[in-house]
């Protein structure tokens, strides 16, 4: 068993020509994903990696079966593409696309409920059920299969906390990049439940960062309600109040979303709170 | 983007939502001008932070020479670590009540939220949670006229005021989609001579949006390196420390900085070169950071769309072509991993495979 996706999801590639497109396509295909087709407007009738390409998402879908599709699509028209994969009926659409404006995020994700399909991003690494699918941009070798479910905010602090575990002999069931920015599709508590019901998750890591109150939220659903255990990894306790550190998320202001405030509502809900990346397998090896 | 609350009052004012009579000022001429027909007057400091009044950035002034001589005290003087350049000089209101108005986006529920209060002027902070109103607002439906008169009835406005309100509340959501904002906040929002006005404007937009808004004005809040950062596509914020960091990723560079102060360092920046960063980027990333004279030099590159080669030549040729006067520790892991470890090797130097170790050796090399 695995979250959202497995050995049978097929997967489309929006923006498959495109330098990103072609190489993470390459990748994709390299860890064993699905991938059976492609979409650039005008590229149609080509082939990357000998899968064809189509024009449009609805031609890709009248030709083949599809369950999910990732974006390499530049920000200005990224939100299109995505409610193209979604009118078309596309159920899992990962957004890996940076520096989409917030407007347009929240109309995605308005359509997205319309449609009840799920949005992983923007501005996510992707995620990735270990050795059976990946969908995403994260480098193959750190993502074994095993038992740690890991749901994070940021791409780049993932793979170093995977590369901790990897190096622990510890492999991961299923890494979803929820995504660094302040409106995106999948939040903390919405992995955290489906963690709850995988059979092959015996823990969850949490890997969250200073700005908004998505781990607070989280706390607050976790105490009544996941009883697996948890770890998690806070990012920005250095950071000074009122400047962005790179992720639109990542800004205190009004003393809402502060690392303490964070560390309080996850320890007060039984999560144990690493302070630095490495210590995380540590903390896992004692409880599993 | 944060917009000086002048440029927020004429938004305002062209999406017809009533504002004091007045205008901006560079001068004491400019000030004096703008006074001229107004009998009582306020002359504000613009600056991007809020207690203006607090720190004696507003005056209260009766005629021309008096508003003159406002702005040429204000004007140039640094407030809050600002400095101001230009003034706001506007007919002062009698005020009978004070309210509070905002739309903002909320992360958790993925839409635009209306944050309203029959307390005003005070930080939103210290507003007592039952006096406030807080409501979504459907994506696709926008601010329909039921829900103007909704807020105001829970405001206690009624008749003609309530009336007011409603259009204040459309014409504010109007302007906060059309501009790709992430924040329209009125504070206070004024009774006076039942008539609500925006007494003040706190307006941002989103940054990623502003490709598609080149007619709005442009407020620079970066500093040099900082510009010179953003021109390249890197996020780059300046701090205290003296132990510059490039990493790869808001998230991991967030986390490099948290390690070096685990360790008694003090970073002296916080530079996300991203992903995908090829040479040349990378080459002008550091650039950027020997030209701040850090003590030593923090390099944290875990690649995954980021090829370990490429900062491996990207710092050879810089290396090459300048001297390096601090020490640089490197740690380089993640895709091409090899071929990088061997580029720097070639050049003898030893990159490091942990985060944890390079950070305690740049700490004990900036502390020597």
């Amino acid at each position: 068993m695995a979250i959202y996706i497995d050995d049978n999801t097929k997967v489309l590639v929006q923006g498959m020509t495109g330098n990103q497109g072609t190489f993470h396509s390459q990748q994709m295909l390299a860890y064993g994903t699905d991938l059976v087709a492609g979409v650039s407007p005008g590229k149609g009738g080509q082939t990357v990696e000998g899968k064809p390409v189509y024009n449009t998402v609805r031609s890709a879908v009248t030709n083949h079966q599809i369950d999910a599709s990732i974006l390499f699509i530049p920000a200005p028209f990224a939100k299109d593409a995505a409610l193209e994969a979604l009118d078309a009926g596309i159920k899992v659409v990962v957004c890996i696309t940076e520096h989409i404006p917030v407007h347009d995020a929240m109309e995605i994700m308005a359509f997205a409920k319309e449609m009840d399909a799920t949005v992983v991003g923007p501005n996510t690494f992707g995620l990735v059920s270990s050795g059976k699918c990946k969908i995403g941009i994260m480098p193959n070798q750190f993502f074994i299969p095993g038992n740690v479910g890991v749901v994070a905010r940021s791409g780049t602090l993932s793979y170093e906390i995977v590369g901790n575990l990897t190096a622990a002999k510890m492999g991961t069931s299923t890494v979803v990049g929820l995504g660094g920015d302040r409106v995106v599709g999948l939040n903390f508590i919405d992995v955290l439940k489906k963690f709850e019901q995988d059979t092959e998750t015996k823990a969850v890591v949490m890997v969250g960062e200073i700005g908004g109150s998505a781990e607070e939220n989280a706390a607050e659903y976790i105490k009544g309600n996941i009883s697996k255990p948890v770890v998690a990894y806070l990012a920005g306790k250095s950071a000074p109040a009122g400047k962005r550190m790179g992720h639109a998320g990542a800004i205190i202001e009004r003393g809402r979303g502060t690392f303490e405030g964070k560390v309080k509502a996850l320890s007060a809900a039984g999560v144990k709170v690493a302070e630095l990346p490495f210590q995380v397998p540590q903390i896992l090896s004692e409880i599993l | 983007m944060k917009l000086f609350e002048y440029m927020g009052k004429e938004l305002f004012d062209k999406y017809n939502i009533p504002v004091p009579k007045g205008g901006v000022a560079g001068t004491p001429e400019e000030a004096a001008k703008q006074a001229e027909n107004l009998e009582e007057a306020v002359v504000k400091s613009q600056i991007l932070s809020g207690k203006r009044g607090k720190a004696g950035g507003i005056k209260f002034v009766s005629g021309k020479e008096h508003a003159r001589q406002a702005a040429d005290e204000l004007l140039g003087m640094e407030l809050k670590g600002l400095k101001v350049e230009k003034v706001l000089v506007e007919e002062k209101l009698p005020i009978e009540k004070e309210f509070y108005l905002a739309i903002t986006l909320d992360g958790t529920l993925k839409k635009p939220i209306i944050l309203a209060s029959v307390e005003g002027g005070m930080d939103i902070e210290d507003v007592p949670e039952e006096k406030m109103v807080r409501h979504p607002i459907n994506t696709n439906l926008g601010v329909q006229p039921y829900l103007g008169k909704d807020i105001a009835d829970r405001l206690g406005f009624s008749g003609n005021q309530a009336k007011q309100f409603a259009k204040i509340l459309a014409n504010l959501y109007q302007a906060f989609k059309e501009l790709d904002a992430e924040l329209m906040e009125i504070n206070p929002l004024v009774l006076a001579a039942d008539k609500l006005i925006a007494a003040d404007a706190k307006v941002t937009i989103d940054d990623d949006a502003l490709y598609r808004h080149k007619d709005l004005p442009k407020v620079e809040e970066r500093t040099d390196a900082e510009k010179k950062a953003y021109a390249l596509g890197l996020s780059y914020v300046e701090l205290d420390g003296n132990i510059a960091i490039m990493a790869n990723g808001a998230g991991i560079t967030m986390a490099t900085l948290d390690i070096i102060q685990h360790y008694g360092g003090a970073p002296a920046n916080f530079l996300d070169a991203g992903g995908g960063a090829g040479v040349e980027a990378t080459a002008k990333a550091l650039e950027i950071l020997l030209s701040t004279n850090p003590k030593a030099i923090l390099i944290n590159i875990f690649g995954g769309i980021t090829r370990c080669d490429d900062v491996a030549t990207a710092f050879i040729t810089v290396k090459k072509q300048r001297k390096i006067p601090v020490p640089v520790v490197i740690r380089l892991v993640g895709t091409n991993e090899d071929k990088g470890v061997q580029i720097l090797k070639d050049n003898g130097i030893e990159a490091f495979g942990t985060m944890d170790e390079a950070a305690k050796a740049a700490v004990q090399l900036a502390t020597q």
